[in-house]
C-alpha cells in the first residue's frame, strides 16, 4: 500500500510539470500576456516591459520561458499583478480560503442529502418515492447553475424584499459593505444562497450515483446470502449494503472536484463572492498572467491530489483490488 | 428512470415478434416524459422554423414609439420588452433559432468526429488509445468553464485557424469551439462500446473471412454502437446550448451579426435584470432554456433506456 502511494506521488510530479507547461502554453497563446501588459500600462517604459518579460518567463521561446517561469515560481519570486502591481499570494490566499469555505459547505450539505435521497430511492425501486426523487434529481442536473442562481436571487433577494419588506438572503459578497471582523451568523447568511445553488447540483448527482450503486449491491449474491442467514434487514442495509455501495461513490466524489469547482466559479461570479472563481474571471478578463499562472497551479495540483485520493481510497475501501 | 418500469412490463409474447428497432421504439414510447418532451421540442422547432410568421416583431424592432423600454408583459408585447423596447417574445424565437442551430451543428460535428476517433482508438488500442484517453481525462477533469474560456482564447489566438473559425464572436467560432469540446466525451463512450463489441463472435467471424479493419469499423462496430451514439448526440446538443448560454452569460458569447440574438445573449441580459426587478427579462429566457435542456435530456435518457439491450433482461 505504502509503495503504491509513493509510486503514485512520484508520478504526480512529472504530471504536474507537464500540465502546467500545457497551461503555460495555452495562456501564452490565449491571453498574449505582453500585449495585455502594454494595454493595462500604456506608458510603461521599454525597461519595465523587459523586466515584466524576464520575471514572468515570457521569452519568445516557449520551453525556455516555461523553465524561467518555473524557477521563479518555485523560489517564491512571484511577479506582481499587471494592474496596480499587487502581490499575488495574499489575493490568492484569500480567494482560496473563501472558496474552500463555500466549497466545503456545499459539498458536505450536498453529499449528505444526496446520499440520503439516493438510499431512500433505492430502497423501493420503481415506487412513487423513487420516481419522485429520481425525476427531481434529473431536473436538478438539467438546470445549469447560473440559471438557478438568477431565479433564486430574483425570488429570495429582490422580490422577497418587495413583498415582505426585508431581504431574506443578501446577494453579494461575504459581509455587508464596511463590515470588519468575524461574524459567523452574518457569514452563514451571506453564504446561504451560493451554497444552496452549488449543493443542488451535488445533491442531484450523488442521489443518482448512490441509488444505482446501492441497487447494484442490493441485487448481489452476498446480500441474498446475508439475508438467508437471518440477519436483520436494518443490519444488512447498513453493514453490507451501504458499506459496499459507498465504495464507488467515494471514488466519484474525489474525482468530481473539477465539476464542483466549475459550479463554484459560476456561482461566485453571480454572487460577487470573492473566491477562486471571481479571481479567475477577473484576471482572465484582464489577461493578467502573473495572477493566472499560480491560480492554475493550485487548481491543477488539487485535481491531481484528489485523483490520488480517489485511487487510494478505492484501493483501501475495496480489499478485492490488488495494487501490484 | 421514470416510466421505464412500466415499459419493460409490456407483454412478453409480443416482444418476440418484433425487430430490435421496433422494440426500441416501443420502449421509447412508453417513457411518458420523453414523448411529452418530443412534442415540446417539435412545437418549439416549428415556431423557430416559421419565425417570420410566429414572431410578432423583427429582432431589432421596437414595439412602440418611446417610452418603450422595460414594459411589463401586455397585449402588444406578450412577454414584455427589454432595455431598448424590443419585444422579448419575438427575440426569444430568434434566439432559440440561433441556439438550436449552434447546438445541432456542433453536436453533429463533434459526434461524427468523436465516433470515428473513439472507434479507431477502441479497435486498435495501444499507444494511440492510451494517449487519447489521458488527454480526455485531463480535459474532463478541469472545471468546464475554465477549459472553455482558455481553449476559446487559444483558438482565437492562433492566426492560421482564422479561415476555419472566423471572428471570435461569430456563431461559427462558437460551433467550432463546441465541436472541439464535444468530441472527447463521445469518443470515450464509443471507445467503451467498441472495446466490448470487438470481442464478440460476429466481429471475429468478419475478421476470419478477411474483412479489413476499415470495413469492420464501418459495417459492424459503428452500426452496433448507434444507440450510445444517438444518446451522445442528444446530450451534446444540450451541452452546446448550455455552453453557449454560459459563455454569453459571462460576456464571452457570440455577437450574432446584425443585432441577431441567441438564447445566451438573452439569458446574459437577465443577470442585469435581477437587481432592478424586471422579472420578465430574467424569468422567460431562463424558463425557455430550462424547458429545452430538460426536454432534450429526457429524450436522451429515454433513448438510452430504449437502445440499451441489457435492459431487456430486466438487469
Amino acid at each position: 500500500m505504502l509503495r503504491y502511494i509513493f509510486r503514485r506521488l512520484a508520478w504526480s510530479i512529472p504530471t504536474l510539470l507537464l500540465v502546467t507547461f500545457l497551461v503555460y502554453l495555452a495562456l501564452r497563446i490565449g491571453t498574449n500576456p505582453v500585449e495585455s501588459y502594454k494595454r493595462v500600462n500604456p506608458r510603461a517604459s521599454r525597461a519595465k516591459i523587459q523586466q515584466y518579460i524576464d520575471v514572468n518567463g515570457l521569452d519568445p521561446n516557449f520551453v525556455q520561458g516555461y523553465f524561467k517561469w518555473l524557477k521563479n515560481f518555485i523560489t517564491g519570486d512571484w511577479a506582481p499583478s499587471i494592474k496596480g502591481r499587487r502581490e499575488v499570494w495574499p489575493a490568492l490566499k484569500d480567494a482560496m480560503a473563501n472558496t474552500l469555505r463555500l466549497g466545503t459547505a456545499a459539498t458536505v450539505v450536498g453529499i449528505f442529502f444526496g446520499l440520503i435521497f439516493g438510499v431512500l430511492a433505492a430502497l423501493r425501486p420503481g415506487g412513487r418515492r423513487d420516481v419522485f426523487i429520481n425525476t427531481s434529481a434529473f431536473v436538478g442536473i438539467s438546470i445549469p447553475p447560473f440559471i438557478s442562481a438568477i431565479l433564486l436571487q430574483l425570488l429570495f433577494a429582490v422580490y422577497w424584499q418587495r413583498w415582505f419588506g426585508f431581504s431574506l438572503f443578501p446577494t453579494s459578497g461575504v459581509y455587508p459593505a464596511g463590515h470588519t471582523g468575524f461574524d459567523l451568523f452574518l457569514m452563514l447568511k451571506f453564504m446561504a444562497l451560493p451554497t444552496i445553488i452549488v449543493a443542488i447540483q451535488v445533491i442531484a448527482t450523488y442521489s443518482r450515483y448512490m441509488r444505482s450503486s446501492l441497487l447494484d449491491v442490493l441485487n448481489s449474491d452476498y446480500m441474498r446470502t446475508a439475508r438467508s442467514k437471518g440477519i436483520s434487514e436494518r443490519r444488512i442495509l447498513i453493514k453490507h449494503g451501504m458499506r459496499n455501495a459507498l465504495i464507488p461513490v467515494v471514488t466519484i466524489a474525489a474525482l468530481d472536484v473539477g465539476s464542483i469547482v466549475g459550479g463554484l466559479i459560476i456561482t461566485e461570479n453571480i454572487f460577487s463572492y470573492p473566491g477562486m472563481g471571481l479571481y479567475f474571471l477577473k484576471s482572465f478578463g484582464e489577461g493578467d498572467f502573473p495572477l493566472l499562472m499560480p491560480w492554475m497551479v493550485v487548481i491543477v495540483a488539487s485535481i491531481l491530489l484528489f485523483n490520488l485520493i480517489a485511487d487510494i481510497s478505492y484501493a483501501w475501501l475495496d480489499p478485492r483490488i490488488r495494487l501490484e | 428512470m421514470p416510466g421505464l418500469t412500466q415499459g419493460s412490463a409490456l407483454s412478453e409474447q409480443n416482444e418476440k415478434d418484433l425487430s430490435p428497432r421496433q422494440m426500441a421504439l416501443r420502449r421509447f414510447v412508453s417513457h411518458k416524459a420523453a414523448v411529452v418532451s418530443c412534442i415540446i421540442i417539435g412545437v418549439l422547432a416549428l415556431f423557430v422554423i416559421l419565425a417570420p410568421f410566429t414572431a410578432r416583431y423583427g429582432v431589432n424592432q421596437s414595439v412602440q414609439a418611446p417610452p418603450n423600454s422595460f414594459l411589463s408583459p401586455r397585449s402588444n408585447a406578450w412577454l414584455g420588452t427589454d432595455d431598448i423596447g424590443r419585444d422579448l417574445y419575438s427575440r426569444l424565437i430568434y434566439g432559440v433559432r440561433v441556439s438550436l442551430l449552434i447546438g445541432l451543428a456542433s453536436a453533429v460535428i463533434s459526434v461524427t468526429l468523436g465516433a470515428l476517433v473513439g472507434a479507431v482508438a477502441g479497435f486498435r488500442g495501444g499507444k494511440f488509445d492510451d494517449i487519447l484517453m489521458r488527454v480526455t481525462d485531463l480535459f474532463l477533469a478541469f472545471p468546464f468553464l475554465v477549459t472553455l474560456l482558455v481553449v476559446r482564447n487559444v483558438l482565437g489566438g492562433l492566426p492560421w485557424l482564422k479561415p476555419l473559425t472566423g471572428e471570435m464572436n461569430s456563431v461559427r467560432f462558437i460551433i467550432v469551439l463546441f465541436s472541439i469540446f464535444g468530441w472527447m466525451g463521445v469518443a470515450r463512450i464509443v471507445r467503451g462500446q467498441v472495446l466490448s463489441l470487438k470481442e464478440r463472435e460476429f466481429v471475429e467471424a468478419a475478421r476470419a473471412v478477411g474483412a479489413s479493419r476499415r470495413y469492420i469499423i464501418a459495417r459492424h462496430l459503428l452500426p452496433n454502437s448507434v444507440g450510445p451514439i444517438m444518446v451522445a448526440l442528444t446530450f451534446s446538443v444540450v451541452g452546446a446550448i448550455i455552453g453557449e448560454s454560459t459563455l454569453a452569460f459571462f460576456g464571452y458569447g457570440p455577437q450574432a451579426g446584425d443585432g441577431a440574438t441567441s438564447l445566451g445573449i438573452l439569458v446574459g441580459a437577465a443577470k442585469g435584470a435581477v437587481q432592478t426587478g424586471f422579472w420578465w427579462l430574467a424569468v422567460f429566457p431562463c424558463f425557455v432554456l430550462i424547458i429545452i435542456a430538460l426536454s432534450i435530456n429526457f429524450i436522451g435518457d429515454a433513448l438510452r433506456d430504449a437502445t440499451d439491450p441489457r435492459l431487456d433482461r430486466g438487469a
